[in-house]
């Protein structure tokens, strides 16, 4: 059994005031100069220390309230009263939620799971991955308890083409060359998102992460020299047309990606070029991934990435899911027998804990986590960086060092999510969640049964 | 009336907002224009505006109804010095599970006794699925056909249906108090929840967290709970009350374990749980003694040795093969499954764990009544659901599903005066005095309040339930059970 992977956090301070969900409106005209003021009364004493952040222009009142309701409540002239604050509102889109954002702040800043008291507050079901619950055991199925540390559960996966069996020669020695595998120890890549005011600082704080956590940092080749070479084990470059792959890798390099289409001929020149070196290819969601899936596998390629778009829908067709994709492409690889082959990796909108298991369970093998790595410095996918607008956090002048504790942070809290999750349904070994689908409940599925048949009005009613 | 003989129903006592301001939908202002004439404080039928000393106050601005208003203010106002809008207060309240009108609504009920007639949506939550989905169908040639009296109409459950020796305990109300520990709430919390159960003929759970002296009086209406961590379980514990119920998992976290923060950890709560002051406690998941049903019977065996005459109740989550934990439970020789879904819990927990593991109570209970009725034993055991379960639709709704009650928690917490902030473990506790163990913050509720209000909410449930039933051409709650042609889904509604 492998030593025991632990992801060590230690608190990591944002720089900036936080936007939160409704600020406090406290009117001075008509106060009665109570000798108790309720602003004393405070539980979070948040009026005891208030002051204007000169630099962001916001009072520390609006960023501290934890919406007791108290002061609101007490006040006998009715002067305090909160309200929806619209810049939080604002933040995000429909996938990087104003939630998920504040929720993956909280996490960088300590690394510790969300928690919180209360029940669920959130909507029943929802697209994606929110359209998946997934299982636990008790009493008729064991469990395990990672998190506490008293039973071991493996994050650890392959990277790489697995043999289906291992063929020995009449000494006892393997008769074909050891296969190429590499593993990481949990089932995350990082990856350079698509937009975000990043400078060498930035880049050097995410292959920092990837180093700290074991895994890779996916980035595209011409910007491999902005960081020393030192870190090469851990960068997995990404090459965007012909002529990059085939003038040679750096030292050290022990994966490379292709990112365009129809790149069967440069993967099949590639391995031959360093067999050691692990060949991935990408695949976009899209009509005909499975096919591109199943070539690409055919001409010796070990890793399939397929991806979409950064708010984990199809490229060609916005109503189909990663969640969709994934099941899909998985599935082909297993109707035609060369899914151990393969190592699958799914990127696009990944953006909270539970993404991870999901996409697994879907049947790929690990995901690759982007936008979380820019949101983890405070980012609040404004996107005015996209637009050449300056950055409002000034992510662009975060140290590598604050950068990769964050991070380090955000991925430890996933981490042991990921372990939380698999306890309760009582895997032990990441690799044996794969393509494990009797292990969730889906929606779809699920809705229709119970509630399929109760859809007949027999006669006249009143509905209540 | 067809509860027990000597069962007395307890009285609605009003029992307002102990807090100053009460947070109402509409706001009103009154602009200088008024000449106090009193026509408003005529016509308002909710005590909204008040004269005293020749002048006139909204002081209830809280109860008005707003545009829903027969006889609005705001239109009758000579002077027109009255304008109404929405209270941006309301804005910030409430989640899609319990939007701000559940809260309001069941403020409402916990301080008069009934359902808000107007104003207020008190039937379902904006969460666009399960029960929000779901609706009651009434027959149109059933409505108003039950000639008889509300206090014919029965809505009792009997818990024990193994006819064996155990105590019968039958609960006058088809619902009862779920299990909050000593710690997770204070004790004046957990008083009121256990005097209110008591005067509605009905039990309440002490949780995993020890059974406190204060609860002695009770004994009778007291489930007491045995939970992986055995925190304050002793064999007198298990002798005192009537039922015993074995937690393997609850709802808002299927699959995990508990754990109280060393913080929370007091003087009072380590001599419960005889553990040391200060130090975190970790309530382990699962039983490491049960990994099958041989292993769970040996338990509930356990139990019965120590109090033969007490029922077993097996309070489990909503995995995929839920309906053969239901079957197991049942030939282990449980009288009670309880099943807790996946969108409810009070205390703290991982935010991934209640969103996304274990299935809706909504799914899982057709599964196992449907399970158990073919297995034949259906008859035999008490199948409670919890988990999300909000307003007596909710309760109508889980019973036509295939329960035979429900179990209660946030909605208890909400009567006295949960906003939802989900802060229940932040700092020194519940900032509202509910869920703390912070002696300033507890002193915030007085058991005489907390429990009236208790009261008040369940009897307007009570009472709506009656009316549902009633609507529906039914006698008594049983008749509902399982009916799934009583209901409809929107989403599937041809």
């Amino acid at each position: 059994m492998p030593s025991k992977y632990v992801i060590h956090t230690e608190p990591v301070p944002r720089r900036f005031r936080p936007l939160i969900q409704s600020g406090i409106i406290a009117w001075e005209e008509g106060c009665l100069k109570c000798a108790v003021c309720v602003k004393k009364k405070c539980v979070y004493g948040v009026y005891d220390h208030r002051g204007l952040d000169a630099r962001q222009m916001v009072e520390s009142i609006d960023n501290e309230c934890m919406n007791c309701l108290r002061c609101v409540q007490g006040c006998p002239n009715e002067l305090i009263h909160k309200s929806v604050n619209p810049e939080f509102m604002a933040m995000g889109d429909e996938h990087w939620t104003p939630n998920i954002i504040a929720s993956l702040w909280a996490q960088s800043d300590s690394g510790k799971i969300p928690v919180s008291g209360a029940g669920y507050p959130g909507p029943f079901s929802g697209p994606g991955f929110d359209a998946i619950w997934t299982d636990m055991s008790e009493i008729v199925r064991p469990t395990r308890d990672g998190i506490h540390g008293r039973e071991y559960i493996s994050t650890a996966i392959d990277l790489g083409k697995t043999p289906p069996y291992l063929v020995f020669d009449s000494e006892g020695g393997l008769e074909a060359s050891k296969p190429s595998l590499l593993d990481i120890p949990l089932p995350i890549i990082l990856k350079i998102p698509g937009f975000g005011a990043m400078s060498e600082k930035t880049l050097l704080g995410w292959a920092e992460a990837a180093k700290r956590l074991g895994t890779f940092f996916s980035l595209p080749m011409e910007m491999l020299g902005k960081i020393p070479e030192a870190y090469a084990p851990w960068l997995l470059p990404s090459i965007f047309s012909d002529a990059d792959g085939l003038k040679g890798l750096p030292s050290g390099i022990r994966m490379v990606e292709l990112a365009f289409d129809d790149g069967v001929d440069v993967a099949k020149r590639l391995i031959d070029l360093d067999p050691a070196v692990l060949v991935s290819a990408r695949v976009s969601l899209a009509e005909g991934m499975e096919e591109r899936a199943q070539q690409l596998v055919a001409s010796g390629v070990s890793v399939i990435h397929l991806e979409a778009g950064f708010q984990g829908r199809g490229f060609d067709d916005p109503a189909k899911f990663l969640k969709d994709g994934i099941r899909s492409v998985h599935q082909k690889l297993v109707d035609i027998g060369i899914r151990d082959n393969v190592t699958l990796l799914a990127s696009g909108g990944i953006s909270m804990a539970e993404h991870v298991p999901k996409a697994i369970i879907c049947g790929a093998d690990g995901v690759f986590v982007d936008f979380p790595m820019l949101i983890a410095m405070e980012c609040r996918m404004c996107r005015r960086c996209e637009k050449g607008l300056s950055c409002p956090v000034d992510i662009q002048d975060a140290s590598s060092e604050w950068t990769a504790g964050r991070v380090v942070n955000l991925t430890g809290a996933w981490h042991n999510q990921l372990l939380e999750v698999m306890g309760a349904m009582g895997i032990r070994d990441a690799r044996r969640l794969r393509g494990e689908v009797g292990r969730a409940m889906f929606f779809d599925q699920l809705d229709r049964e119970t509630f399929g048949a109760m859809g007949t009005v027999e006669e006249d009613c009143e509905l209540e | 009336m067809n509860n027990s003989e000597n069962f007395q129903l307890p009285e609605v006592k009003r029992m307002p907002s102990r807090f100053r301001n009460p947070i109402g939908k509409y706001r009103l202002h009154r602009t200088s224009a008024c000449v106090a004439c009193g026509k408003c404080v005529e016509i308002c039928p909710y005590d909204v505006h008040v004269a005293r000393r020749g002048r006139i106050r909204i002081e209830n601005a809280y109860r008005c109804v707003g545009k829903d208003c027969e006889t609005p203010c705001i239109e009758s106002c000579p002077e027109q010095a009255l304008s109404l809008k929405r209270n941006p207060d309301f804005e910030v309240l409430g989640d899609r599970r319990w939007p701000a009108d559940l809260l309001a609504a069941s403020w409402h009920m916990a301080e008069f006794g009934k359902i808000p007639e107007k104003g207020l949506e008190c039937r379902i939550g904006a969460s666009e699925g399960g029960f929000d989905k779901l609706r009651i169908a009434f027959k149109k040639s059933k409505i108003g056909s039950a000639d008889w009296h509300d206090d014919d109409v029965d809505l009792s459950v009997l818990l024990n249906r193994r006819g064996d020796h155990a105590h019968l305990a039958k609960i006058e109300v088809p619902f009862y108090g779920g299990g909050m520990s000593y710690g997770s709430v204070s004790i004046n919390t957990m008083l009121s929840r256990m005097k209110a159960a008591a005067a509605l003929g009905t039990f309440c759970c002490t949780g995993e967290g020890g059974y406190p002296d204060e609860l002695k009086p009770y004994d009778d209406h007291v489930i007491t709970q045995v939970a992986t961590g055995l925190f304050g379980v002793r064999e007198e514990t298990i002798q005192r009350v009537k039922i015993v119920e074995f937690k393997y998992a609850q709802g808002a976290k299927p699959g995990l374990g508990g754990h109280l923060l060393g913080d929370k950890v007091t003087p009072g709560v380590a001599r419960m749980r005889e553990a040391v002051v200060g130090y975190p406690l970790f309530s382990p998941f699962p039983f490491h003694s049960v990994y099958s049903v041989e292993d769970h019977k040996k338990h509930v065996d356990w139990i019965k040795a120590i109090n033969p005459k007490a029922l077993v109740s097996v309070k489990v989550s909503t995995p995929t093969d839920v309906d053969m934990v239901a079957v197991g439970s049942y030939y282990a020789g449980a009288h009670i499954i309880h099943l807790d879904g996946s969108y409810g819990g009070t205390g703290a927990a991982p935010d991934i764990a209640k969103k996304n593991i274990a299935m809706p109570i909504e799914y899982a209970l057709p599964k196992v009544h449907q399970f158990l009725t073919e297995e034949g034993v259906r008859d035999k055991i008490t199948v409670i659901a919890s988990g999300g379960i909000r307003t007596p639709h909710d309760v109508a709704k889980t019973i036509a599903l295939g329960a035979d009650g429900v179990c209660t928690g946030t909605a208890d917490l909400v009567a006295l005066e949960c906003i939802r902030c989900h802060n229940c473990e932040s700092g020194r506790g519940c900032a509202r005095g509910i869920a703390s163990t912070d002696a300033e913050l507890m002193d915030l509720i007085q058991v005489e309040w907390g429990t009236q209000r208790i009261l008040n909410l369940f009897l307007a449930w009570r009472k709506e339930l009656i009316r549902i039933l009633k609507k529906l051409g039914m006698k008594s709650l049983h008749e509902l059970v399982g009916r799934t042609d009583c209901l409809v889904h929107l989403d599937y509604m041809k």
